[in-house]
Parts: C-alpha cells; sequence; structure tokens
C-alpha cells in the first residue's frame, strides 16, 4: 500500500495545504510519495523532499503544467496511478478541480472532503453543510481522495530526507489556455492557516466599512474573512469567503461581526476552537455556537475593540487608525 | 449551439437537515425539496445564452426517481425549451451520473453542458469533472463569468486565492458558482408554460450505463455539536475573557 499527494503550488514554493494531505496520506498507513508537476519548480521538488514522512517526490517539468490545468494534469497523475493505491489531494479549489477528473478516468469514485481515516478503505466525510458526518467506505481499488484541511494538522515541512524523480510529461491537452489570475494581495495571513480571523458580513453596508474590520485584524495578527452576503454584495472579493461553499477554516479564534449564522457560514467556521460573536440581535443563530457573545451595535464596538487591544497592550502591530 | 444542463433535486437549502436515528442516512419524509441552488444558476446561465442568441436550444436533465420531474419543471419554469428524465430509483454517485450524462450527450450533441459546482446534499463537488473527463472535454469549474467566443469561451474562475480566467475550446463542461448569475423566479405564465413543454424518459439500461454505487455508506451521524458559550457585557470583557480564560490572544 502506498499513497500518493498531488503537490499544489506556484512553481516556485510549496503550498502549506499540501502538508495536510501527506497527513492524511501518512495516516493510511503505507509509504507517501509526493508529484511535483510544474514549470521549472525544480525548487518545489526539493521543498517536498523534506517534508516528513515524503519517500520520494516524482517531479515532471513541462510549461504544460505552470498553471495546475486539469486538462494536462490529470493524464499524468493517471499514469503515475498504477503503482499508488491511494491519490490524495487537498480540497482546495485546485484539489477539488483535479482529483475527480483523475478517479473519471481511473473509473474509480472519488471521496470528497475527507476529515477522519477510518481505515485504507474507510474514511468519514461532512455531508449537508456539514450537518451530517457520512462513513463511507470506497468499494474501488484504488481511493482518489480529497482532503480537509482543517481536520488534519499539516506535516513538518522539515525533517524528511525524499529523493526526486524525473517523470516524464504527459504534454498539453490544447484543449484549456490560462489567460490570467488575479489573485488578492494583502499583507494579512491567509484565511486557511490563520491562526485569528475576523469575519465581516451584510451589517458591514460597505468595503469601506471592512477597514474596522481591518484595523481589529491587523492588531492581532489575523486573517480577514467574510459571510457570502458581505461578498455577494461586492464589500470583499470572492476569496474572503467561509462556508459551506467558500472556505473552510479551523483557527484558534475566529470573530464573526455582523454574520447572522445561517448554517452555510458555521459550515466553514464552527471547527475553530474559541467563537466570539458580535451581533446586535441577541437572538442571531451565531451565538449558539459561540463561546463569547457580544449584542452590540458592530460600528460602536469595532473601534472599541481596536481602543481596548491597544490599551491592554495585546496590539501585534503600530495602530494606524 | 445546443446546451444541456444538469439539474438535481435536493432538499431545499433552508431546512434544517436532521440525521436518521437509526443512522442509515437524513430525515427526508415530508422535508421540503428544491432545485440544487447551483443547479438554478446552471438553467439561468443557459437560458440568458439563449435569450442572447448565443445558444439555439436549451436541454435540461435529471437523473433520478419520478419525483425529479418536478425539478424538471422548474428548469423548463425558468426557460429550458425541454427536458430529459433519466429514470431510475437507483442509489446515484457521481461517477454514474457522470456516464448517465455522457451517454445522453452521446444523443444529443451539446456544445456546452452546464452542471452546477456542487449538490449542496452530498457536497461532493464532482460530477461536472467527471463528466468532462469521460467525455474528454476541457472543463470550466466554479464559474463566475462566461463569455462564448466562437469556438471557445472565456472563464472566470473562483479560486482560493482569487480569481482566473481560462479560455477553454468547444464543446466544454462548465460548473457554476454563486455569482455567475442570480437565476429569475419563474413567472406564473412561464410555470404554466413549462407544464406543456416535453420531458422525454430514459433509463440507464437503455443508455447503457451501470450506476452499481462505487461507495457503500456505513453510518450517519451527527456531528459534535458546539455549546453555546456566554454573553459579555461589554467589549471590555470580551477581550479580558479571550486573553485570560480562552488564552487566544495575547
Ligand atoms: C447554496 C448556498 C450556499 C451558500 N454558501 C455560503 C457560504 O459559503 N458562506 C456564507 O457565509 N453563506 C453562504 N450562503 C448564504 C447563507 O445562507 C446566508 O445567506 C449568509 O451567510 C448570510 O450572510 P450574513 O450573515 O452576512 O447576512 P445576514 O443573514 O443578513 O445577517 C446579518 C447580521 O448582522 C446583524 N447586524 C445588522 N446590523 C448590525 C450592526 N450594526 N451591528 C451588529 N450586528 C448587526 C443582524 O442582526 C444579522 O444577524 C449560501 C447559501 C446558499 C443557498
Ligand atoms: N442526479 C443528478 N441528475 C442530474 N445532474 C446531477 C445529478 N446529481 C448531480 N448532478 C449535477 O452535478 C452537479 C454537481 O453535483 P455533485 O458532484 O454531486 O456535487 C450538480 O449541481 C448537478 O448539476
Amino acid at each position: 500500500m502506498s499513497a500518493l499527494v498531488i503537490a499544489e503550488h506556484d512553481n516556485k514554493s510549496l503550498r502549506r495545504a499540501t502538508l495536510h494531505a501527506v497527513t492524511a496520506a501518512a495516516a493510511l498507513g503505507g509509504e507517501v510519495d509526493v508529484l511535483v508537476a510544474g514549470k521549472e519548480a525544480g525548487a518545489v521538488a526539493q521543498q517536498a523532499t523534506k517534508v516528513k514522512g515524503v519517500r520520494k517526490v516524482l517531479h515532471a517539468d513541462d510549461a504544460a503544467y505552470a498553471h495546475g490545468l486539469a486538462e494536462n494534469l490529470a493524464p499524468l497523475v493517471v499514469a503515475q496511478a498504477g503503482a499508488y493505491s491511494h491519490l490524495l489531494a487537498t480540497a482546495t479549489t485546485f484539489g477539488k478541480n483535479l482529483m475527480p477528473r483523475v478517479a473519471a478516468l481511473l473509473d474509480v469514485a472519488q471521496l470528497s472532503d475527507i476529515s477522519q481515516v477510518v481505515s485504507p478503505d474507510t474514511f468519514v466525510r461532512p455531508t449537508y453543510a456539514g450537518n451530517a458526518m457520512a462513513t463511507v467506505q470506497s468499494l474501488d481499488q484504488k481511493r482518489v481522495i480529497t482532503v480537509r484541511a482543517t481536520a488534519f494538522e499539516p506535516a513538518a515541512a522539515e525533517g524528511g530526507a525524499g529523493a526526486v524523480e524525473a517523470i516524464g510529461s504527459k504534454g498539453d491537452s490544447g484543449k484549456t489556455r490560462f489567460v490570467k489570475a488575479e489573485l488578492a494581495q494583502s499583507g494579512r495571513p491567509e484565511l486557511t492557516s490563520a491562526r485569528i480571523i475576523v469575519s465581516g458580513g451584510r451589517a458591514m453596508q460597505s468595503g469601506d466599512n471592512f477597514k474596522l474590520i481591518e484595523a481589529v485584524a491587523d492588531r492581532l495578527g489575523a486573517g480577514v474573512g467574510a459571510s457570502r452576503a458581505a461578498v455577494d454584495s461586492g464589500f470583499v472579493p470572492n476569496d474572503y469567503q467561509v462556508g459551506q461553499t467558500g472556505k473552510v477554516v479551523a483557527p484558534d479564534l475566529y470573530i464573526a461581526v455582523g454574520i447572522s449564522g445561517a448554517i452555510q457560514h458555521l459550515a466553514g467556521m464552527k471547527d475553530s476552537k474559541v467563537i466570539a460573536a458580535i451581533n446586535k440581535d441577541a437572538e442571531a443563530p451565531i451565538f449558539q455556537v459561540a463561546d463569547y457573545g457580544l449584542v452590540a451595535d458592530l460600528f460602536k464596538a469595532l473601534p472599541e475593540l481596536a481602543a481596548e487591544l491597544d490599551k491592554q497592550g495585546l496590539s501585534k502591530t503600530k495602530p494606524s487608525t | 449551439m445546443k446546451v444541456m444542463v444538469a439539474v438535481k433535486r435536493t432538499i431545499d437549502a433552508n431546512v434544517k437537515v436532521r440525521v436518521k436515528a437509526d443512522g442509515t442516512g437524513v430525515e427526508t419524509a415530508n422535508v421540503k425539496m428544491a432545485m440544487n441552488p447551483f443547479c438554478e444558476i446552471a438553467v439561468e446561465e443557459a437560458v440568458r445564452l439563449r435569450e442572447a442568441n448565443v445558444a439555439t436550444e436549451v436541454v435540461a436533465v435529471s437523473a433520478g426517481p419520478q419525483a425529479v420531474q418536478e425539478t424538471l419543471r422548474s428548469a423548463l419554469a425558468i426557460g429550458a425549451d425541454r427536458a430529459i428524465h433519466v429514470q431510475t430509483d437507483a442509489l446515484l454517485q457521481p461517477l454514474g451520473i457522470a456516464k448517465l450524462l455522457k451517454a445522453v450527450a452521446a444523443k444529443e450533441q451539446p456544445r456546452l453542458i452546464i452542471l452546477g459546482k456542487q449538490a449542496i446534499d452530498d457536497d461532493n463537488n464532482q460530477t461536472g469533472q467527471m463528466l468532462a473527463a469521460l467525455l474528454d472535454w476541457p472543463q470550466a469549474t466554479f464559474a463566475s463569468k462566461l463569455k462564448i467566443e466562437g469556438d471557445s469561451a472565456e472563464v472566470v474562475r473562483e479560486v482560493d486565492g482569487g480569481l482566473e480566467t481560462l479560455a477553454v475550446s468547444l464543446p466544454c463542461v462548465m460548473t457554476t458558482d454563486l455569482r455567475l448569475n442570480e437565476p429569475r423566479y419563474a413567472s406564473l405564465p412561464n410555470i404554466m408554460k413549462a407544464k406543456k413543454k416535453p420531458i422525454d424518459a430514459l433509463t440507464p439500461e437503455q443508455l447503457g450505463v451501470d450506476v452499481s454505487p462505487r461507495l457503500k455508506v456505513l453510518k450517519v451521524e451527527e456531528p459534535t455539536k458546539r455549546k453555546g458559550g456566554v454573553k459579555v457585557a461589554d467589549v471590555a470583557e470580551l477581550v479580558t475573557k479571550l486573553r485570560s480564560e480562552a488564552k487566544v490572544i495575547g
């Protein structure tokens, strides 16, 4: 039994998301290899060899792999699949896009977003926005899996001593061309790895008002998230969305501000260690999951919160606002 | 250009789902059902393409028991021209559904197939990608913008880091994200009209597709419940509690 983890990267460095899939792969009990397919991504392959628990890194170098296109990657993964009982990736948009394509080419089912490895053929996964946990057994010989990052600790990025093995490319499908990416640039921690997240909802009323959230987030060294309503209203970009159809996060502290607590939002944050909520409606469902609830108007509470953090000497950054 | 849209009947997104006491699944008796929200977006997009004279015909397809005809009627009411019901009481999983859709596509020869990115019941997020693989077509998943230009489509996709634009050749499979469009409410006259539109029936056997499940659900359980906590009086108490009780800041 052995597992192949498909690495996610930007040709320069390995994305942290992959480390969670390595942990899930190791939980299967066999050897763990990593596939790095990219364009001049040798540094990523080297980085992957250092991940604790990794035996071997398969490295394919071709411009066709520069942008993680599933049409090009899937045949490459399938070509390597013979040697492995399990193929895994993290359930990011990269993994979700790629792995079902791989599974269908192999004529096997895919298991989405597993949160627990029960045995090499049995897994737990959330369904219905996390309201029902299903224990599912795969009847196929090969298992193609995406892994819920928040359910598996990241493998240590250092301490491994894997070897790199170059493998051939399967070329470009010619069907899909990468045009451009508009990726958010912020100095703040990424949502999926942030230790603290401050999220705003519809009640923020405008993108400009998110400055109130940012002022608190920056003091805490936190990431900034949002509900779907805040994204749909155009206050913040799509990559802020937390929930059933956005990102799943589990920070040490999640502060929900002006968010009602719809099940689709809870699906993305209810595994946070501590939840605090600020909402002016004492009956808001968010309070049913919040460890600490403050019934208050956010336009008053957020500036107070920033000031209080300064006062108690808890601000990480020099306050700018 | 013909556009095919795959639609799934699911428990309504506003229903609070309950796990059955015997652990075999969730309560579905007397529970409100609806079209999967992402599929509504898929139908809306297809109908807009027809209204813009980019598409000539919109065909909605759903696989499942008799009751999915209700969902197909909703698709017809939004504006699909006709529907195909793949009739089966079998337990369907994404690979089987993708094979059924491939077989229907072989008959219908669409240039574009639109699916929801994910069904909100099983939260699989697989069928579109699998269908694209089986057809050996490109896949534009999690789309928030679509522009058809001759023999290709430019699609903006919602990815974890932001947005990504791809150019895919037609025919292709696309899956919808929430912000692709806002589905219209079907008007009463259109609901009436939908009753007269044709729904053709097919079976997996007629399509030559084996839909046997590849995954066996052993049990379904409630997640561990969070306990509601305490209300704090003011911001100062909140900060103090987060600092000295929860120890998550400081
Ligand atoms: C298929 C589907 C998928 C979805 N996926 C997601 C998802 O991934 N993520 C997600 O978040 N949602 C998702 N949703 C939407 C979800 O159902 C809710 O509509 C959404 O989460 C509501 O966002 P909100 O809490 O910001 O807004 P609202 O529900 O409008 O809540 C606003 C809250 O702010 C409070 N408030 C108002 N003014 C103030 C003030 N001045 N001070 C303090 N509090 C105030 C109100 O009391 C209220 O509780 C999805 C829905 C569907 C159908
Ligand atoms: N039984 C079905 N019949 C038709 N289309 C389906 C069916 N199940 C899933 N789909 C399509 O596949 C999409 C994604 O579903 P899933 O992969 O199950 O999350 C849905 O939004 C539908 O467009």
